[in-house]
Order: C-alpha cells, then sequence, then structure tokens
C-alpha cells in the first residue's frame, strides 16, 4: 500500500496526501494547481509517485478528490498518461472539460529554425550591402544639404536662424567645460610622458614643439570631436528618432515644412560653426595643461614657454587645426540626423540607432583624420 | 446633398468637383499587395468615414491621399492638384488647404500649446505677430481651452487636451480639407462624445471636407456623411451608412452587424439586404 508524498496543500489543518495508492485505484486529492506544485520538489516528488502508479497494470483514477486542478496540473497528469485519459477514470464534468480542451490543442514545440552553416557569409553580405546602403543615404543627405543651403543663402530671410542659434548654444557652448577638462587633463598627461623621454636625452626644450605640434593637429580636433560626437551626435540622433516615432516629422512634412532646411541643417551648420571654436578652446586648454606639466617635470617657466609656441606652431598648423574642425562638425552632425531618420517606433531601435551613431561618428572621424594625414604628407604641409 | 455614385466624375461642372480623387491606386510593400486599383472620390463638405479591417491599408491610404506616401500605381488628386510629382509651388499652396489630426496629436513637443497652433500661421511669414496671436486664440477658444492653457507644453496635456491642441492646429489656416486619423482612439466616453460635437458644430461653420478613419462605431454613426468600406484591396462600397449596413459581405457583416455594430446603429440596422456586387 503506497503512501503519498510530502506535504501538498497550503492549509494545515486540511491536507489530504496528494495521491493514495489503494486497492487498484489511484486516488487524486487535494491542490493540483501551479501554486502548490510551485514549491521545491513537489512536482519531482508528484512524478515518481505518478510513475510508480502507472507500473500497476488495469488501474482506475478518481480525480473526484481534487479540490483545484490547473493548466499545470492538467499538463502533469496528461504527460504522465501519455497523452490520453486511462480507460477508467471519474472526473467531473469540469476536469472533463480541461482534458478535452487539452487533447484538442497540439502541445508541440515549435520547431527550431533549420541552422545554416553558411549564416555567417551571408551575414557578412548583408553587412557590407548594408553598409553601402548607408553610405548612399549620407551621400543624398549631404547633396539635400547643399541645395538646402544654396536656397537659405539665396534668401536669408527665410533660414532658420533661431534654430541654428539655439543649436550652437547646446552644442557648442555647453560643451565648454566637458571639454576644457578632457583637452587640460589630457595635455598634462601627454607633456608629462613626452618630458620624461625628452629628458633623457637632455631635450627638454622641444616639449614645446612637440606639444604644439601634435596637439594642435592631432589631439585637439580628434579629442573635440569624440567629445561633441558622444555629447551631441547621440542627442541629435535621440531627439530626431523621437520626432519619427511621434509623428512629429509627418506633421512637419504636411504642413509643407521642409525637414532639410528645418531640422538637419540647422544642426549641421551649427557644428559646423561650433566645432572649430571648441577645437580651438581644446587646444588651448590641452597646451595650458601641458605647460603646467612642463613647469612641474622639466622646470620650463609658463612665460618661457608662451615665448616658444608661436614659433613651434607654424601657421599652417592653425589652419589645419580649423579646417579639421569644420570637416569633423559636419561628419558628426550628418552621421546623428541620417541615423535619426531611420529610427523605428521602437525601443530598441532608439538604443541601436544612437549607439550605431556615436560609433559611426566616431570611427568616421578617425578615418578621415588619417586620410588628411595622408593628404597633408604628401602635400607636404 | 445629391447621394454619390462612386465611380462618378463630372468633369465639366466645376461646382462638383470632386475635393479628392483617387484613380486605379496600386499600394505595395515589396511582394505584398495592400491596394489594387483602388478608385474613390470625396465630395466637398462632406464627412467621408474609412472603414476596413486590420491591415486593409486604411492608414496608408490615408497617408496617400495627404502626400506622405507614394502609391506604386495609380493616381491622386485632391483639391485640383496631383497629391505627389506636382511642382512645390503647387505643393506648398496644397499645404496650406489642408490640415491633418494625427492619432497621437503629434504636436511639436518643443514649442508650447501657442507656439504649436500659431506655427502654420507664422510659416506664411506674412502675417504680423499680433494678428497671429488673435486668430491662435480664437482657434484654442474654439476648441474649448483658453489663455491658462496656451503657455502649456505638450508634455503637460492630458490625452483629450493633446488631441484638441491638435485639432485647433489643424484648422489654423481654415483648410478646405481635415484628416483625421482615429480622432476619438484612446478618449473617454465623454470626451469622445464631445470630439464628435466639436467636430460637428466645427463642420457646419467653416463647411470643410473630412476624411476620417475610425474603428469606432459610434463616431461613424454620429457624423460621417458617407462611409467608405476598405476591404478585397478597394472600395468595396461608398454610400452613406443606411445603404452600407445593407451590403452582404463578411466584413460588413461582422463589422457593422455584431452585437456593438447593432447597438451603435440603432434603427439603421437593416431590415433587408442587398447582395454584394449588384449595383
Amino acid at each position: 500500500m503506497a503512501q503519498g508524498p510530502g506535504q501538498a496543500a497550503s492549509d494545515p489543518g486540511d491536507s489530504p496526501a496528494p495521491l493514495t495508492l489503494k486497492a487498484g485505484v489511484c486516488r487524486l486529492a487535494g491542490d493540483w494547481s501551479v501554486q502548490t506544485l510551485a514549491a521545491r520538489g513537489e512536482i519531482r516528488a508528484r512524478r515518481r509517485a505518478l510513475d510508480a502508479a502507472q507500473a500497476n497494470a488495469g488501474l482506475r483514477w478518481d480525480l473526484t478528490g481534487v479540490r483545484r486542478l490547473d493548466a499545470v496540473g492538467a499538463h502533469l497528469l496528461w504527460r504522465a498518461w501519455g497523452a490520453r485519459l486511462p480507460e477508467r477514470v471519474r472526473l467531473h464534468a469540469a476536469q472533463r472539460d480541461i482534458f478535452a480542451s487539452l487533447a484538442r490543442m497540439s502541445i508541440e514545440p515549435p520547431r527550431p529554425a533549420p541552422r545554416d552553416p553558411l549564416a555567417w557569409l551571408a551575414k557578412l553580405g548583408a553587412g557590407v550591402l548594408d553598409g553601402a546602403q548607408h553610405g548612399r543615404a549620407l551621400l543624398l543627405l549631404l547633396g539635400q544639404l547643399v541645395l538646402d543651403a544654396a536656397t537659405v543663402l539665396a534668401r536669408p530671410r527665410l533660414a532658420p536662424w533661431r534654430e541654428i542659434s539655439a543649436q550652437v548654444y547646446h552644442t557648442g557652448a555647453q560643451a565648454l567645460g566637458i571639454t576644457a577638462l578632457v583637452g587640460f587633463l589630457i595635455g598634462i598627461v601627454l607633456s608629462y610622458l613626452s618630458a620624461q623621454q625628452l629628458q633623457v636625452f637632455g631635450a627638454g626644450q622641444f616639449i614645446v614643439t612637440l606639444l604644439g605640434v601634435s596637439i594642435v593637429r592631432e589631439l585637439g580636433p580628434v579629442l573635440a570631436a569624440i567629445l561633441v560626437a558622444g555629447r551631441s551626435g547621440s542627442a541629435i540622433t535621440a531627439q530626431i528618432g523621437v520626432m519619427r516615432v511621434t509623428e512629429e516629422l509627418d506633421a512637419m512634412r504636411v504642413m509643407g515644412l521642409s525637414l532639410g532646411q528645418r531640422l538637419i541643417l540647422p544642426r549641421v551648420a551649427a557644428l559646423a560653426l561650433a566645432m572649430p571654436l571648441l577645437v580651438l578652446w581644446t587646444d588651448a586648454m590641452a597646451l595650458a595643461g601641458g605647460m603646467l606639466a612642463a613647469y612641474a617635470q622639466l622646470g620650463l617657466t609658463p612665460s618661457w614657454f608662451l615665448q616658444q609656441l608661436p614659433d613651434a606652431i607654424t601657421i599652417n598648423n592653425y589652419w589645419i587645426t580649423l579646417g579639421k574642425g569644420l570637416a569633423f562638425g559636419v561628419l558628426v552632425a550628418l552621421v546623428a540626423c541620417h541615423f535619426g531618420l531611420r529610427i523605428e517606433p521602437n525601443t530598441e531601435s532608439l538604443g541601436r540607432g544612437t549607439t550605431a551613431s556615436v560609433v559611426t561618428s566616431i570611427t568616421g572621424v578617425i578615418l578621415v583624420d588619417a586620410l588628411f594625414a595622408i593628404i597633408f604628407s604628401q602635400v607636404g604641409i | 446633398m445629391a447621394r454619390a455614385q462612386h465611380s462618378l466624375f463630372d468633369e465639366g461642372d466645376v461646382a462638383l468637383r470632386p475635393a479628392i480623387c483617387v484613380r486605379g491606386l496600386k499600394t505595395a510593400f515589396g511582394s505584398h499587395v495592400v491596394h489594387e486599383n483602388l478608385d474613390l472620390t470625396v465630395w466637398p463638405g462632406e464627412i467621408l468615414a474609412l472603414v476596413g479591417g486590420s491591415g486593409t491599408g486604411k492608414t496608408v491610404l490615408l497617408r496617400q491621399m495627404i502626400g506622405l506616401a507614394q502609391p506604386a500605381a495609380g493616381q491622386v488628386e485632391v483639391l485640383g492638384v496631383p497629391a505627389h510629382g506636382g511642382t512645390p509651388a503647387q505643393r506648398r499652396s496644397l499645404a496650406r488647404r489642408q490640415g491633418m489630426l494625427f492619432q497621437a496629436g503629434a504636436l511639436f513637443s518643443a514649442l508650447t500649446v501657442f507656439d504649436n497652433v500659431a506655427l502654420p500661421l507664422r510659416e506664411l511669414r506674412t502675417i504680423p505677430e499680433d494678428l497671429v496671436c488673435e486668430v491662435v486664440m480664437t482657434r484654442l477658444a474654439l476648441v474649448g481651452l483658453g489663455a491658462s492653457d496656451a503657455a502649456k507644453m505638450p508634455a503637460d496635456l492630458s490625452g483629450g487636451m493633446i488631441k484638441r491642441v491638435a485639432l485647433a492646429r489643424a484648422l489654423s489656416l481654415d483648410p478646405e480639407l481635415l484628416f483625421l486619423d482615429e480622432p476619438t482612439a484612446g478618449l473617454d466616453p465623454q470626451r469622445s462624445d464631445e470630439f464628435v460635437d466639436l467636430v460637428r458644430s466645427l463642420h457646419r461653420q467653416l463647411g470643410f471636407t473630412v476624411v476620417m478613419v475610425t474603428h469606432d462605431l459610434d463616431t461613424l454613426v454620429e457624423l460621417a456623411t458617407r462611409v467608405a468600406v476598405l476591404a478585397d484591396k478597394r472600395v468595396i462600397v461608398c454610400d452613406e451608412l443606411s445603404e452600407v449596413v445593407r451590403v452582404d459581405h463578411p466584413f460588413i457583416r461582422t463589422f457593422f452587424l455584431g452585437p456593438r455594430g447593432q447597438r451603435a446603429l440603432g434603427d439603421l440596422a437593416p431590415k433587408e439586404r442587398t447582395a454584394y456586387g449588384k449595383p
């Protein structure tokens, strides 16, 4: 005479054993719902008992003592019975309905998608085609921007001056703090490391040229561009993306407002204006940091440092720094607008779009920088 | 207003010139064809409701009529001007003669309520600011909002207020054509009634043409002068509601004559049916 498995019901006073086997009749009782079955080890114990009971041939089942039977409990029994009702079973009408609907439904798990061994190749190809498509879209955006700029310059009264001014404030003026901080610290670090090396050769005074050229030609523009891409690029993408989702872009189109003129042009123009200035600012801050570290490490006085600077940094480098600032500004703004216009109405897309925007702008900035380096080395600047 | 048959277009009579004329429209997304050979005529001054099951492309059709989407084939003419492929001057003038109320309002979140409603007027660049101010306050009053609401941002508004501001903005330039996309979606019964009354009284006052996409049977019964039913990739019937419910088509049966439909229709529910397909 097998005893049923352990505690089942939640109220201690009234807890019949869930499964009792007596004289060829398996009596199920108590609570067979998910609340009770969720207790630790409960399902395992009941399955064991059910399998042990199934071993008896010609067994009769009696479910009338079951107080509560829900989907989980029913599936448990269904599985144990091999997906059909036993020949001799006593059920309530409601329980019969439950098992009848289980019999009707197919509970096959969904077939996993067949794995293509060459899926990686297809993905690679798709990635390349995707990249080409992005490139094309960016080119179209650039072209439309040029047309819009021409239109606006022809009739300055129509230009979105307030939007441009607001964007200059947000992307430029509000970035002064972070660029100053980062520039200053990078200047200190660079100067400190270079000073150590130069000291070995007793060539400490060349630190001015080293810092001047490297910061003004390379580090200042790239650093400022990366900071602006992370800060303003993601903001622009998110803003335009949300406008797409809330149908504000559609509303603008319906009212006959040109998206290129009212949305994209102000942002690109603002960054084209603000970036060169930010780059100058970052250069200055980095040189200030370098000056400080040089004084601390090499004992070179700031006044001497400042005297040497104009000779160290030729006028070419000045134009290069501004030109790079302009190019990077336009690039970051265009890429941010492009990704913003592609955002779909879901959270996944917004996150992915802003990430892609920042990563693409930073990569683009580095690529363009490398391109400039090649060009300048060929030209001999 | 004369009862209109849906394939008649009187070329000669300017007074009967349709507000919107859609001929042979085909819409496809890749290989999935949504509309094929769709014809629809909207007459001036009427309120046309566009109904159809999910996926029949009601919103797509609305977007094509307003110029936001391009059809794969066919022509759409709005107020005598092609909706796509017209000159920029034509497109600009069309933009001033139509207004759209988007499903979620689509208010510009960076602007106040006042600036939102004033935008279409300010875009004309020829209207002095004091006049703009007066017109905007009138429009807001028309939709039941006051000076205290004018300075609020869209994020501070409730759903009903957003729709009202969006309606005020759509009516800013006194358009001849008004598009409504699910205007009463998400509104409680009282707000829905208020909205319906508002549109009805404005329609009486200003006499614009309305094209609305809606699921809401009560709104339909209250507002629509004609109903166009979208099914089988085209408009299967476009007529007054009492005629539409008599057509025997599976969609019309489930949409209009299910338990909800019967309640909404009241005594418009048909006593006898005309077979679908018969003229």
